[in-house]
């Protein structure tokens, strides 16, 4: 069984054909990226996954289930998570707060527990305590549980968002540009974070990304995106010197510094 | 009902279809450049007829110079009124500009009933505007008949500014894209009081002509046509000037239209206006009749 | 642990608790008349205050429709509470319908259904209001009450349109009221600090982003706008038996301004600002009375300036909206920690772990 299986989705709007014939199968434990010039569709391709947009064709299907058309809290409790390419913490609720709502979809006690204080959700609270914390540390956010989410630097806010999509407990993350802004010694360090993270908490991982250092090293498979339609697909090697590819996106000079 | 009735009815709601135009121009003006209500719009209406009537009452003008004077103190009364509550909340969230907005209403109303007082006056109706005229049984007031001309001049001159002017341009701009409009090295203070003057004059004309056919004013006049008005901002696509005029006439139009073939409903008159709000609102928010 | 930190805070408030129920049975053997009212009407607009917060500040709906809520309330307990005699006195122009025009329960019963029939109707003008953003949804919920308003003025066999209901027997005591109040902070305390909570104000936040982890938007809206109308028909009935008249007037635009003016002057985010400036506001609205009333000042007869009052709170809410955006607490509330931080501020390290 895969983990995701998109079948030929299109996304229109009004006249324009924004993605066109995508298609993806991915298998447990994949780390597959996403290329592509700038609004070469595969944030869409994204929002079509997440239920932000209905595919205008095609289909989704998620651990053999049909997603396609659902709404997106329903998605995220299936176990699809996401990150944001223009972060969107919520910058008024502490760390730690941001971090316990992404726990929220999988809460137990309906809110008539919650309002009386009932034992059993004073204990989930405590195992939701838990959880949060331990993905703080994983991040190294530990320390700023308390702050203002809007007040931290960039860098630990993507950390941050990223511990808030953990925290759904998905199968399957989505990160949109998680590299973005970073300079190159954080962008190693988040190359390593990423693959911690895939081992240890068993992900299946879609990465769309413009660093292509951050790509090539970690990606097993890559997508090219272009003007919402598939130009490439396979091994960074491949992509690299795939003549398409080279044309649309990478340019020359940086197919041989990536060799 | 019978054909005369009708035609009756017909040319008041024409006639009270171009005073809710009038209003509406404005909210849809704020709104097109701000995207904000300005709830306080109905109350800078009723604060030009107590301007009228005070230059008339009080400093015994002649009703021309009046009508001429409180209009252009009720614009600078809207200048005002962005620049102290408005301005200094740009960058602010929205939930802040609205509670701006209620409270200046608020101020509004209750200064007028503090300064004013809470009683109706009577307002002072000129020779020329109590003849009646009588077509074929239709009885037709003089203001019903100035009330469309100066509208429509009102208008015309209107579309000039907004396409002819290099000011009309920058607020055409800055409805389009606010922040490029800014860094385009569009004045977007001074665009926005122009914004409020021009929407707040018409208001202002829009009430004097309204205390003219309606003569008594009270501070709180300005409910009733500015929630009216609102909607017809709303209905024709809020943020469309055209679309304001032609939600004007709808709205006028149904008023009397409401009460003159369903009186049996007439008790939910006021009723029907935020049902049509809220109808048009959750079906088809640009407006019924689209975006401008 | 968490729970343990809850399971303190619970006992303290317990506490608090019991010094209002002490100061309730002082206040109503020994205070006088005057007193008293002003104490139920802090009680009443904290529980409205409290309840609009929900809706607009935890949750960011900024609903403008709460009087309608209160409105339903005020009428359906009375429908409940009156008696048939008083019922057939009120109706003379058109009989109530039945089964209403015999029926007569106790208070607690009719506020019960108060609550229940605003909470539906909350339900019901929240569901629609979902997409919409800032101020459409203000314009919205507006309009529902200016519906209910008018509805309320037309249903003679119903509500006795705007000849409205009057003689209502005072059931309102201290007791009710404050009663009432204190449930209504425990309840929406309860649900802002639980993980509910955090959906609500994640929404408030960001509603995208919110969605995206997995937050049901319907659900969490619906929520806010049931239970904020909840505790909003419970303080329409209680103050309507307090005043012993209610039209359709009487829950107007003006009573959710007053509302607004104190959610924001005590803080969108924040029960305990909710509090205080409810019961500064209540306590306020009624001695700036004297100011609209005739008065003699050294035998000058001084008259009064009606609509000063509200121009005071409309200055008021303007002043706090320009310069002190956040209120009396912005986001913060009351904690117990936050109290023995500030009495012993040595004690900084004592980890969450106990």
């Amino acid at each position: 069984m895969s983990v995701l299986k998109i079948d030929s989705i299109y996304m229109q709007f009004g006249g324009l054909t924004a993605v066109s014939n995508f298609n993806l199968e991915l298998k447990e434990g994949e780390l597959v990226g996403l290329i592509g010039p700038n609004g070469a569709g595969k944030t869409t391709i994204f929002n079509m996954l997440t239920g932000i947009y209905k595919p205008t064709k095609g289909r989704v299907y998620f651990y053999d289930r049909e997603i396609n058309g659902l709404g997106v809290d329903r998605i995220t409790s299936l176990g699809i998570a996401r990150t944001f390419q223009n972060i969107r913490l919520f910058s008024n609720l502490s760390v730690l707060d941001n971090v316990k709502v992404g726990t929220h979809v999988h809460i137990k006690s309906p809110i008539w527990k919650a309002i009386m204080h009932w034992p059993s959700y004073l204990k989930e609270e405590d195992s939701i305590d838990e959880q949060a914390m331990e993905l703080l540390k994983v991040v190294h956010l530990d320390k700023l549980k308390d702050h203002l989410a809007g007040s931290l630097p960039y860098g630990e806010q993507r950390r941050l968002e990223i511990a808030r999509a953990l925290a759904t407990n998905p199968k399957l993350l989505l990160l949109d540009e998680p590299a973005a802004g970073m300079n190159p010694q954080e962008s190693r360090d988040l190359m390593k974070f990423i693959l911690d993270i895939q081992d240890k908490f068993k992900l299946t991982i879609v990465l769309i990304e413009h660093d292509m250092k951050v790509v090539m090293g970690i990606c097993k498979r890559i997508m090219v995106i272009d003007y919402g339609e598939t130009i490439a697909e396979g091994k960074p090697l491949e992509i690299q010197h795939n003549p398409e590819v080279i044309k649309a996106y990478l340019g020359v000079e940086a197919a041989t510094n990536y060799a | 009902m019978t054909f005369n009735a009708f035609l009756q009815n017909l040319s008041n709601g024409i006639s009270l279809g171009f005073l809710f135009a009038l209003i509406a121009i404005g909210y849809s003006m704020v709104y097109g450049i701000l995207n904000l209500i300005n709830f306080a719009h109905g109350d800078i209406f009723m604060m030009a007829t107590f301007f009228a009537y005070y230059a008339i009452a009080f400093f015994s003008l002649p009703w021309g110079i009046a009508f001429f004077l409180a209009i252009v103190l009720t614009a600078v009364l809207g200048v005002l009124v962005d620049r102290f509550a408005y301005r200094p909340l740009r960058n602010s969230p929205r939930i802040s500009c609205l509670c701006s907005a209620i409270g200046m209403s608020f101020l509004l109303e209750n200064f007028a009933i503090v300064v004013f007082g809470g009683r109706p006056k009577a307002f002072f109706r000129p020779e020329v505007f109590t003849k009646v005229f009588v077509m074929s049984g239709v009885r037709i007031h003089s203001v019903s008949i100035v009330t469309p001309i100066i509208a429509i001049l009102a208008l015309l001159a209107l579309t000039y500014i907004i396409y002819r002017t290099k000011t009309g341009l920058a607020m055409r701009a800055i409805s389009r894209d606010f922040d490029t409009a800014n860094l385009m090295g569009i004045n977007i203070n001074k665009t926005i009081a122009v914004t409020f003057a021009i929407g707040s004059g018409l208001a202002a004309t829009g009430a004097i002509l309204w205390a003219l056919r309606y003569p008594q004013i009270y501070p709180y006049m300005g409910i009733f046509p500015g929630w009216r008005a609102f909607a017809a901002a709303i209905m024709g696509g809020i943020g469309s000037i055209r679309g304001a005029t032609l939600g004007g006439f709808l709205v006028g139009l149904l008023t009397i239209m409401i009460v003159a073939f369903l009186p049996a409903l007439a008790g939910y008159k006021d009723a029907f206006i935020f049902v049509g709000v809220i109808i048009v609102l959750l079906w088809k928010p640009k407006g019924l009749f689209g975006e401008d | 642990m968490i729970s343990k930190k809850m399971r303190n805070n619970n006992k303290l408030n317990c506490l608090v608790i019991l010094l209002v129920i002490i100061f309730v049975t002082i206040a109503e053997r020994s205070f006088d008349a005057y007193v008293i009212r002003i104490l139920n009407l802090c009680a009443i607009y904290i529980i409205l205050g409290v309840s609009l917060n929900l809706i607009n500040g935890f949750t960011g709906q900024f609903s403008l429709g709460h009087a309608g809520f209160m409105a339903i309330g005020a009428y359906a307990s009375a429908l409940l509470y009156m008696s048939p005699q008083i019922k057939e006195v009120n109706y003379f122009i058109t009989p109530l319908i039945m089964p209403f025009r015999v029926i007569e329960t106790s208070f607690f019963v009719s506020l019960i259904f108060a609550g229940l029939v605003a909470a539906l109707v909350g339900f019901l003008v929240g569901a629609p209001c979902l997409r919409l953003k800032g101020d459409y949804l203000a314009i919205v919920t507006f309009g529902f009450a200016e519906i209910i308003r008018v509805v309320f003025n037309n249903l003679q066999s119903v509500t006795n349109g705007p000849l409205g209901l009057k003689g209502l027997p005072i059931y309102t005591n201290l007791w009710w009221t404050w009663g009432i109040a204190i449930l209504t902070v425990l309840v929406v305390k309860n649900i802002v600090n639980s993980s509910y909570g955090r959906a609500l104000k994640s929404i408030r936040e960001n509603e995208s982003a919110a969605e995206a982890m997995g937050v049901n938007l319907f659900f969490h809206k619906s929520l806010a706008f049931t239970v904020g109308a909840f505790f909003a028909g419970l303080g329409g009935a209680l103050l309507g038996s307090l005043v012993m008249t209610i039209d359709p007037n009487t829950f107007s635009f003006l009573l959710t301004f007053q509302l607004i003016v104190i959610v924001i002057v005590g803080g969108l985010g924040s029960i305990t600002g909710t509090i205080i400036a409810a019961s500064a506001i209540a306590v306020l609205m009624e001695l700036l009375r004297a100011v609209e009333a005739p008065m003699n000042i050294f035998g000058l007869h001084v008259p009064g300036i009606p609509g000063m009052r509200m121009l005071i709170f409309a200055i008021l809410l303007m002043t706090v909206v320009l310069f002190f955006k956040q209120g009396i607490m912005g986001n913060k509330e009351w904690s117990w920690e936050g109290l023995f931080k500030i009495i012993f501020p040595k004690q900084r390290d004592i980890k969450e772990g106990d």
